[in-house]
């Protein structure tokens, strides 16, 4: 079961941008993609944990502002020769509403 | 149904043309690939140092079986293909394997030219070309001593040396007066030859082979004036012949090798054919990196894209003998009207010559010193005016201030593998040698995707093209003269900015509809070039993209390595107040900013600031006076002055004002890239404004005006634009050059290599010799600083782009 949380309207993120979700724990960055698609990251990149929220957006993927690491929104897999993973947590969207699933076990690895 | 797609020839050019047609398209064919010989891909060009004992047969293979595996592609190896039925569309093989087609590529390559004398088919003649070939030349070296090499070409000379290492006695006879007569002028040739000579090889000029002798095995050869040589192993390599033996069998059109259009099609449709056995335009190549180009365009066309032509290639050669440095491109044989440049230093053993016509290299032969070979066959392959360069380009592109880290005295190859090759990201050498042997890397984008290796500043590029074509040999693709903007579109900078204007193309969607982007919204490095491009041609219609800017320009600071910003309010010309100086005190306590120092452009940089925290920092900044210093933008930076004349006993003009000017003329104005100014009072030139985009040295008379000068990785010294008189004409030549350079610049090219590309002659054309043409550049610049000058900070103090700064919380 997952525990989702109501976090923002669609249409404040940008499209091909990001919002940045404050926890406890950790920042997690989620993303819009052209075509609506929402996805949520933790907000550091595998590289140098730079902040993925400030990439840029392209496709299904982001580029980390840092070092230009190309990380894919779906998996949290680095992309090209780069090796890495960040978290991925679940979302869904709901009537125009962005939801999210913080709990560690939906986290894909 | 998938179509199926038969590959004749398991070459470097065959497979080649495969991993480019897997990358556009992995799922368009069913692959199945038949070689003659009975290993996987393997490179070729590399057989010489194996036979010298440098390397071995793992080492050049290129794509083992896993990979064909992987792929999907059926591999039929060591049996030959002995029939192609165009009728039928299948191919037979020796054993009797069919295979049908639908589209079928030849890249059967070439065979040694064996010349036909008396006892060329004796035991112990062979020719040089594939790994059966070196094996017996391995054998033959364990139980013979004496070898002979019939030709000396790059290939000849290669295997003589080889077979020197393994420890045979060599005699290279060639049938001119000169080695390597097809890539070497004498003078080069002789420095080779004398230095082949102390290295102990033997040389026989001007010998006709007459016969072979020996009864079953070579025991020598005897040559047209009667004179004779004792041989046990003779290896012929006085040419390759394209192998057309089984297009012609199929009645294909073939003259010197198999007829190919610049679709690399032969003249039936549905066959297709690359590599060394094609005569492309008249020509047949001999050498890998055309064989690559087409690779490129076959495999464009048979996923049926059909955008790409070939148009056939310069190439340059390198001789791959250990300690001995040699390149050579072009036409290297002056021909009439054609001038030459010589660097001759006998004691050194450096010798470089370089064919000019029309201030144009032609062709280049470097003996000895080849470090800068890249840099002149990349002259010679876009044909770039040398005439600001040439009293000084003998002595190389580090000459220029360009050659980046390192002692260009040492070649590269010559350096451990410790050393440090790219500052930016931390890259030895060895790291980059590695990664190109064991994941056969041929191109500089690869070497940088895997390595990082010159992908931040660039400015060690040179280095690590040296240290991939050392690697792979010739093999490596250099950076071809037109190249795409990204991996998006195959459109140059040149190409997207000419068809934005043209096409009248006002949004990003519409360059990348009419130009056939691949990516429907580009990437990381298209967007921002778009976005500047579309700003900087339409700045009262096109709306900025937020978010095709990298993060700095979106929140108006520099991002830090920790995720926090840095905020340098500007200060025109340098000038600041008490209260300025109070308010920024205010802000840094109020935010407690935790640390605070003068930049190289004299203002205050604020560090650690948090994102959230921005607008309300700005509100502050704002209302005391401050704009945004754009510090962290592709834009104009700032105007460093020095004293001026109010203090300065040297002082002239009133330089200090012309500064302010100038900064209240140019700021908040996007640029390709970062853009610095700096007006000194004097000579003295305290505001060092000679390595700025934009200087002006004040002199008692006047204004000297320089441009295209930085500091940075590459310290490059401007250039003298002219002289003016008046602080008017200095506002107005100021915004004509900074105009020019927008509308012509690539995105991310700074004012220093662009001068370097168009040549300070078209600058000053443009903006000195056509006054109504400088009065228009100014006039677009003011008309685009309308809609620039409007302070970003305020906007978002006021409330602009607010999701931008404010964080979402939960529990």
């Amino acid at each position: 079961m997952n525990n989702w949380i109501d976090i923002i309207a669609l249409d404040e993120i940008p499209k091909l941008g990001s919002r940045v979700i404050r926890t406890d724990t950790m920042d997690v960055a989620v993303f819009r993609t052209r075509d609506d698609q929402v996805f949520a990251l933790r907000d550091a990149c595998p590289h140098k944990g730079g902040p993925l929220s400030q990439g840029i957006v392209h496709g299904t993927s982001v580029t980390c502002p840092l070092h230009n690491w190309k990380i894919d929104l779906a998996s949290g897999e680095a992309l090209g020769p780069d090796e890495g993973c960040t978290n991925v947590f679940a979302t869904k969207v709901e009537g125009g509403r962005v939801l999210l699933a913080l709990k560690a076990d939906v986290a894909a690895a | 149904m998938t179509q199926k797609l038969v590959l004749i020839g398991n070459g470097m050019a065959g497979v080649r043309t495969l991993e480019e047609l897997l990358k556009l398209a992995p799922d368009s064919y069913e692959i199945t690939v038949f070689g003659a010989e009975p290993h996987p891909n393997y490179n070729r060009i590399m057989l010489s140092p194996v036979l010298a004992g440098e390397k071995t047969i793992d080492d050049i293979i290129l794509n083992s079986r896993e990979w064909y595996a992987e792929k999907g592609i059926r591999l039929i190896s060591g049996d030959p293909v002995v029939e192609i039925n165009r009728a039928r569309r299948h191919v037979r093989t020796r054993d009797g394997v069919v295979a049908g087609y639908d589209r079928l590529l030849i890249a059967t390559g070439s065979n040694p030219f064996i010349i036909p004398v008396p006892g060329h088919d004796k035991a112990g003649v062979i020719g040089f070309r594939d790994i059966a070939d070196v094996e017996t030349m391995l054998h033959a070296a364990k139980d013979y001593k004496r070898a002979v090499v019939i030709g000396g070409g790059l290939l000849g000379l290669e295997a003589a040396n080889g077979l020197m290492k393994q420890g045979m006695q060599v005699h290279v006879v060639h049938l001119l007066d000169s080695l390597m007569e097809r890539q070497l002028d004498k003078a080069a040739s002789a420095l080779l030859k004398s230095s082949l000579e102390t290295r102990g090889m033997q040389f026989l000029m001007e010998a006709q082979t007459a016969e072979i002798l020996g009864d079953d095995r070579v025991t020598g050869v005897r040559f047209a004036d009667g004179s004779e040589v004792a041989a046990d192993l003779v290896v012929m390599a006085v040419g390759i012949r394209p192998n057309m033996a089984l297009a012609q069998q199929a009645g294909l059109h073939c003259e010197r090798g198999i007829v190919v259009n610049d679709t690399m099609q032969t003249f039936d449709p549905k066959i297709y054919a690359v590599g060394e056995c094609v005569q492309h335009r008249g020509s047949c190549y001999g050498l890998v990196a055309p064989l690559f180009e087409q690779a490129k365009v076959a495999a464009n066309h048979l996923v049926e894209m059909g955008i790409a032509r070939y148009e056939g290639s310069v190439t340059s050669t390198k001789l791959k003998v250990t300690g001995i440095d040699l390149f050579s491109a072009g036409e290297f044989n002056e021909g009439e009207g054609d001038e030459t440049l010589v660097l001759q230093d006998p004691s050194q053993g450096v010798y470089k010559k370089l064919v000019i016509r029309d201030n144009k290299v032609k062709g280049a032969v470097l003996y000895g010193d080849t470090m800068d070979g890249t840099w002149y066959f990349t002259l010679l392959r876009e044909g770039t005016d040398i005439s600001a360069f040439r009293s000084t380009i003998l002595f190389g592109q580090h000459d220029l201030g360009d050659a980046g880290h390192g002692d260009a005295s040492a070649s590269v190859m010559a350096l451990p593998a410790s050393a440090e090759i790219c500052g930016c990201n931390g890259v030895c050498k060895g790291d980059i040698v590695d990664a190109i042997s064991k994941k056969g890397l041929f191109t500089l984008e690869e070497v940088r995707a895997h390595t990082k290796a010159s992908s931040s500043c660039g400015s060690c590029t040179g280095l690590v093209e040296a240290i991939l074509a050392g690697t792979v040999g010739e093999g490596y693709d250099k950076a071809p003269s037109k190249k795409g903007m990204c991996g998006c579109t195959e459109h140059s900078h040149d190409e997207v900015i000419a068809a934005i204007r043209k096409g009248k193309l006002k949004t990003m969607q519409a360059v990348r509809d009419a130009l056939d982007w691949k990516a429907p919204d580009g990437c990381a490095s298209c967007r921002p070039a778009l976005n500047y491009y579309l700003l900087a041609n339409w700045p009262a219609e096109y709306e900025d993209d937020a978010q095709s800017r990298f993060i700095n320009e979106r929140a108006h600071g520099n991002i830090q390595k920790d995720g926090t910003y840095s905020v340098v309010p500007r200060m025109f010309g340098g000038l600041c107040t008490a209260n300025d100086l109070r308010a920024i005190a205010d802000v840094s306590d109020k935010y407690k900013v935790p640390e605070m120092k003068v930049t190289g452009g004299q203002r205050i940089d604020l560090f650690g600031v948090k994102k959230e925290d921005l607008p309300a920092m700005w509100k502050d900044l704002t209302d005391a006076g401050f704009v945004s210093g754009h510090a962290y933008g592709k834009a104009m930076r700032t105007v460093k002055t020095c004293a001026g004349k109010t203090w300065c006993r040297f002082g002239t003009q009133n330089s200090t004002g012309l500064g302010v000017k100038l900064e209240e003329l140019t700021w908040g104005s996007w640029m390709p890239h970062k853009f610095k100014l700096a007006v000194s009072g004097c000579p003295r030139n305290c505001a060092e404004a000679t390595i700025k985009d934009f200087g002006v040295v004040c002199v008692d008379s006047g204004y000297e005006l320089h441009v295209g000068g930085n500091g940075g990785i590459k310290v490059r010294v401007t250039d003298l634009l002219c002289k003016v008189e008046t602080e008017e004409e200095v506002l107005e030549y100021c915004g004509a050059f900074t105009q020019l350079y927008r509308e012509e610049a690539h995105y991310l090219e700074r004012t220093a290599p662009w001068v370097e590309r168009v040549g300070l002659n078209h600058i000053k054309q443009q903006v000195l010799e056509d006054e109504a043409n400088r009065k228009a550049l100014y006039g677009r610049f003011l008309f685009g600083q309308k809609f620039a000058q409007i302070d970003p900070w305020k906007a978002r103090a006021e409330g602009s782009q607010a999701h931008e700064f404010t964080p979402l919380k939960i529990a």
